[in-house]
């Protein structure tokens, strides 16, 4: 299993099509066939996961030319590897369409049109075939125009389906996109109720997906492109998370939502969600605005041209516009060449920034599927261009350090982590053999074999790919190998790693958490002296995160609707008042020497290893020298850092009124239609009798409520750092980001205290002391993204978003969501006298699916960011 | 209409999961062993060709031979016998010009079968099943076998269809207990057989389960026709077949990595029968019985398999050793799949749920 072909939303080519393409029509008629098989090949290449053959066409033989085209594109291995979508309203078509096809296909479509007993014969011949089908939300009265039509149709057809025991997620409902402003009222909500129906449908009828044809929607908008476009992107923002997952689209027709003219995507959300009567006029009248701007269009795509070099790149990353990279990069690298650096900056710098952007965006559902895809390629143009340079940097007279095979396991194409993974090493004297993706584990460990290697090292960005590195590691062992075994990719996990993985294989298994540390763990597995206590002290380590978890009790989960109905019920008479000033806060520079006294030394010395709770530790018994020693220095250094401001202290808090949907919180933000959606995980773990299922949503009330959120850095800590590590300092070097960690979390303890007795000023005469604070004997909680209450990472966009935290607090996230810089803090604020801390702890794949469907992300995606969590 | 379930599945299924089953070993390499002459081969039919090689024609002309055969492999501990009909169709039997007996073949080869298979269950009350051998014929579904023209085909989908339909029809009369759709090199070919075993059902009114056999045609997992094993699991789930898996090609060495990535991935029996070993520079096959033994039970001892046999080169000493080498090993349990929709091109997709 691979993505792309494993997705949630599945990217349908349409060039394919005689109804949609000219061109495509115009080669079928001419009888140029091996021009249309290119067209096939370009639509793989530019990403489709599917390609749809429509040979629908009154001058045709459809029959024929289906049949012709469908056994010419078998034999081209770059086209046949994605399933066929076979199209045609004409059964006989499909029917001759799925005698050439050997793989499985999607027949499109089978309806009700003429009564049930046609329709089930249709679905038993794709059953026996071995198709998935499209069935339209078509029934011998018509086609569904409303919600209600198109929920009863669907579920009908869904019953009759499971009465002859078709698989219910071969079946893939159209629930009809029609087009929108179109001046009549009646047409007015065709797609808020096509977005309702999937939604409810979705309830009704498990495991079935959704398909629609974006161009209908726009249709009223012909020769009018950029509103088009817009109107297809606004539709997709909101009906992928309602269920839709698989359209026929073209990918280079879709904007990028949040680039796309606010005014516009407002017109267009409003005429798509209908929200009030002159919806249509506004969009209308705003369209003839935008009529022509493709010309316009074209001057501004030119525009970006005159912008500076790293801006250009970002640009081109995040639009998939390969036109211009290889020049730009080449730019951008003559430019870091005249002052001085290396090639490799090129891609550390601006190319990952750009290629970050690109991650939030698609995070945030702000860009599609396809649209990453192209981003890629743009990247991959980029890097291919640096690689000679890098590779000319290297002395070619050097003995290479190590030989290191590197490969994208089986079933994964992602490779850019891994180039850069290899460029990284290259650099620094290694020799590289990278195999490539999709490389089966038999011959990496030939290869291994072959070439001597001194390390082998796997990466993967997909959850399948954990399975595939385990199998890799049995086969070493099973084969005899003993050289190191490096795991790495954004899917990979320590913990995965030491649980899976190093039981799997007796050689060195080591999880390398990202390209900067390839090397380090290269060198010192390497190094006749380095290696044998790194191995031994990661081996341990491995075995400490077994050991925690076998420590844990087996549990029984709850079904995800059990554990609702065990939900905590808050007691909202007693509800936090609004707050005394609501909005956004910042503070740009926070006392330290405030800060200083709200410090929690406890995990101070846990850092360090020093076991005990202060001030009790300065004088134990065993650890008490070392750990007055130790916090001497700290205070002398913490004197220096205050007095001579080695650090600043930047933070943002702010407050939005609120309430809870199911086990959401919904943010309703002024401007912000739909409101922002806050998803949170439940425990479904069985509680003993009177012990809830908590869900941090639960202490929000339904009935409006309000919410909080904060994020704090501790900034300019790097020209210290570098200072110790020019005087081979490691010691005040660690001591020093330990204390920025202690700030930052005095900073966050503070400034809640702030919140809870001034800004929302819910506890206006509290009084604690340092010590109270720690124990957190206040009122309200602010529990991380990230931390047990609130396990998924990929909150932190969504806060950082809600914050403008990069503006406000200088903070960033890096694209597995770790903020930067490194001594940070954020979280969100309930204020509830009865919320709490608590673990969410294991969940059901029940859940895993909820959760994924409520962000409206690939489940593939969920599963990876609440993979520690998951059953 | 409803189908009449069938009771051998459901013996099949219960024998599987007490313990790993055993199927037999090559039949050709068997018969070239007793060195027939022309004679034997041809008997009284009066064809109007040699019929020497035509291995399959001995269920008419000398059906001791294929008899004696299951009773070795039999002896040797299998649970299953595959019929002597690998090339009992009516395009191979033209070759011989015998191609008006394909239904007498396949309806003696299965009675013969079934007498010795029900013989030995007399014996000792264990089950013995019949598999009705369909072999994928010369013709393919989806390649050209003109490179000028990758558009043209030997043969269309509704002809394979009359042809598998009437060799499963007779060994389902004949008495076999599953068809067995084997050495799949192209995977629509397989999915031509399984729709004419649908239609036999459905003229009959009773299931006719079905075991599915792919064969691979190079060492990165793909048959000829160029589908993954996996998305050749896809392509042919919807047969709901009683067991998939691998045979031919290649010994179980090089099978290894491809019998796990089915395994992973398939909820239905796993059944092996690799060739012994690789053929040598005198294209004999030299792997000794416990070689190959020990090589499939280390499958066995992984998890991966329920079935497993011997495909050429294999004889009853090998057949004896993997029985032995199994014995008392635990069965692969199924794994559990999650619900969602896998469709194939050359390679699997699954959309997510």
């Amino acid at each position: 299993m691979t993505t792309p072909s494993s997705a949630r939303f599945v990217n349908v080519g349409e060039r394919t099509n005689v109804t949609g393409s000219a061109a495509f029509k115009k080669l079928i008629l001419s009888g140029d066939y091996a021009r249309a098989v290119e067209v096939a090949r370009q639509q793989v290449e530019n990403g489709a996961q599917v390609i749809d053959v429509n040979m629908d066409e009154g001058l045709l033989d459809a029959e024929l030319a289906m049949t012709t085209f469908l056994k010419l594109i078998a034999a081209e291995p770059d086209i046949a590897r994605v399933p066929v979508m076979i199209d045609s309203s004409k059964w006989d078509v499909i029917e001759a369409g799925l005698k050439c096809v050997s793989g499985k296909p999607i027949v499109n479509s089978i309806s009700m049109k003429e009564g049930e007993d046609a329709f089930l014969a249709q679905a038993r011949k794709c059953m026996d075939y071995g198709a998935a089908v499209v069935v339209m939300a078509f029934d011998e009265k018509g086609q569904a125009d409303t919600r209600e039509r198109k929920v009863e149709i669907c579920e009908r057809a869904y019953k009759l389906l499971a009465g002859i025991g078709f698989p219910p997620e071969d079946i893939i409902f159209d629930p009809n996109v029609f087009a929108v402003a179109t001046g009549i009222e009646e047409h007015n909500s065709y797609a808020v109720d096509f977005i309702e129906a999937v939604r409810e449908i979705r309830l009704r009828c498990p495991h079935v997906h959704f398909s629609g044809g974006l161009s209908n929607l726009s249709f009223s908008f012909r020769g009018n492109e950029p509103v088009r476009r817009a109107m297809h992107s606004v539709f997709l923002y909101h009906a992928i998370p309602a269920g839709l997952d698989m359209a026929i689209v073209n990918a280079g027709q879709l904007d990028v939502y949040d680039t796309i003219d606010p005014a516009l995507r407002t017109a267009c959300e409003d005429v798509i969600l209908n929200r009030d009567p002159d919806a249509t006029d506004r969009l209308i009248t705003l369209a003839e605005g935008f009529k022509g701007t493709d010309a316009k269009a074209q001057k501004e795509a030119e525009e970006w041209r005159g912008w500076d070099v790293v801006r250009r790149i970002e640009h081109a990353l995040v639009k998939g516009i390969d036109a211009h990279i290889v020049d730009d990069t080449e730019l951008a690298r003559q430019a870091i060449f005249a002052r001085g650096g290396r090639p490799i900056e090129v891609i550390e710098g601006p190319l990952m920034e750009g290629m970050n952007t690109v991650g939030d965006l698609f995070g945030s559902g702000k860009m599609f599927l396809p649209q990453v895809v192209k981003s890629a390629r743009v990247m991959k143009k980029a890097v291919a261009h640096l690689i000679p340079f890098i590779e000319a940097e290297k002395d070619e007279g050097a003995k290479a350090k190590g030989r290191i095979v590197m490969a994208t396991v089986k079933g994964d194409v992602h490779d850019i982590g891994k180039n850069i993974v290899g460029v990284v090493l290259q650099c620094n004297g290694y020799e590289v053999i990278d195999l490539g993706v999709m490389v089966p584990w038999s011959k990496i460990l030939e290869t291994a074999r072959a070439e001597s290697a001194d390390i082998i090292g796997l990466s993967g960005l997909i959850t399948p790919s954990l399975d595939e590195m385990v199998t890799v590691a049995e086969e070493m062992q099973r084969d005899g190998h003993t050289i190191p075994l490096l795991i790495g990719g954004a899917t990979t996990s320590k913990v995965h790693t030491a649980l899976r993985i190093d039981p799997a294989y007796d050689g060195p298994v080591i999880h390398v958490l990202d390209a900067s540390r390839a090397v380090g763990v290269a060198s010192q597995l390497l190094s006749d002296t380095q290696r044998d206590p790194f191995v031994a002290s990661t081996a341990a380590d491995y075995q400490h995160v077994r050991d925690v978890r076998a420590g844990k009790d087996p549990s029984i989960l709850l079904s995800l609707a059990d554990a609702r109905a065990n939900a905590f019920k808050a007691d909202f008479s007693d509800k936090p008042m609004p707050p005394e000033q609501p909005g956004v806060h910042v503070f740009d520079h926070w006392d330290l020497k405030d800060l200083v006294d709200c410090f929690d030394w406890t995990p101070f010395f846990r850092a360090w290893e020093l076991a005990g709770v202060y001030p009790a530790i300065l004088d134990d018994a065993i650890v008490g020298e070392s750990a007055r020693a130790l916090y001497a220095d700290a205070r002398a250094m913490l004197d220096r850092i205050v007095t001579e401001k080695w650090l600043t202290a930047r933070g943002v808090a702010g407050f939005w009124p609120c309430a809870r949907e199911e086990d959401d919180v919904l943010l309703h933000i002024e401007g912000n239609v739909p409101p922002i959606r806050l998803p949170f995980l439940r425990q479904q773990i069985r509680k003993s009798r009177d012990r809830a299922n908590y869900c941090l949503a639960d202490f929000i009330d339904p009935d409006g409520d309000w919410i909080g959120g904060f994020a704090v850095g501790i900034h300019g800590i790097e020209p210290h750092l570098e200072r110790f590590r020019a005087s081979h300092d490691d010691y005040s070097d660690i001591l020093l980001k330990a204390l920025a960690d202690r700030f930052a979390e005095a900073f966050a303890e503070r400034l809640h205290q702030h919140v809870r007795t001034t800004l929302w000023g819910y506890a206006p005469g509290e009084q604690l002391t340092n010590e109270a604070l720690i124990k957190e004997e206040y009122r309200g909680i602010r529990p991380a993204p990230g931390y047990p209450a609130c396990p998924d990472h990929s909150l932190k966009p969504i806060l950082f978003d809600l914050l403008d935290a990069g503006a406000n607090a200088g903070l960033q996230l890096t694209e597995s969501f770790a903020m930067l810089p490194t001594a940070a803090v954020s979280g969100f604020y309930f204020a509830h006298p009865q919320s709490e801390y608590f673990g969410v702890a294991r969940i059901g794949r029940d859940q895993l699916a909820d959760y994924a469907a409520r962000r409206g992300i690939e489940e593939a995606v969920a599963e990876r960011w609440v993979r520690p969590n998951l059953d | 209409m409803t189908l009449t379930p069938s009771a051998a599945r459901a013996a099949f299924l219960a024998e599987a999961k007490k313990r790993i089953l055993i199927t037999d070993g090559a039949f050709g390499t068997e018969i070239q062993n007793r060195k027939l002459s022309e004679a034997d081969y041809a008997g009284t039919l009066g064809l109007a060709r040699d019929q020497k090689g035509n291995n399959d024609i001995l269920a008419l002309t000398r059906p001791d031979v294929p008899e004696t055969i299951h009773r070795a492999y039999f002896e040797a501990g299998a649970d299953i016998a595959e019929t002597n009909t690998f090339s009992a169709n009516r395009i191979s039997q033209a070759d011989y010009a015998a191609e008006h007996l394909v239904r007498a073949i396949n309806v003696e080869s299965a009675k013969l079968a079934r007498r010795v298979a029900d013989e030995f269950t007399a014996k000792d009350g264990r089950p013995r099943f019949v598999a009705g051998a369909i072999g994928p014929t010369n013709k393919t579904l989806s390649l050209s076998p003109d490179v000028n023209d990758p558009g043209f085909r030997e043969i269309d989908w509704d002809e394979l269809v009359a042809v598998y339909r009437e060799q499963a029809e007779a060994l389902v009369e004949g008495g076999a207990d599953f068809i067995l759709v084997e050495t799949v090199f192209d995977t629509l070919n397989c999915k031509a057989a399984i729709m004419a075993v649908r239609e036999v059902e459905q003229a009959l009114g009773r299931e006719v389960p079905l075991m599915l056999s792919m064969t691979l045609t190079d060492l990165s997992g793909r048959n000829l026709s160029g589908h993954t094993v996996e998305a050749f699991w896809n392509a042919v789930r919807h047969a709901r077949p009683l067991t998939i898996g691998l045979n031919c090609s290649f010994g179980a060495q090089q099978l290894r990595p491809h019998v796990r990535a089915l395994s992973d991935v398939a909820d239905a029996l796993i059944m092996v029968y690799p060739n012994a070993g690789l053929p040598n520079e005198l294209g004999q096959y030299d792997e000794l019985p416990d070689t190959t033994a020990g090589l499939v039970a280390e499958w066995a001892r992984s998890g991966q398999v329920n079935v497993l046999g011997g495909c050429c080169g294999s004889t009853p000493a090998h057949i004896a050793a993997m029985a032995q080498a199994v014995q008392g090993l635990p069965p692969r349990a199924l794994p559990h799949v999650p619900v969602v929709t896998r469709l194939a091109g050359l390679e699997p997709f699954v959309m997510a749920a």
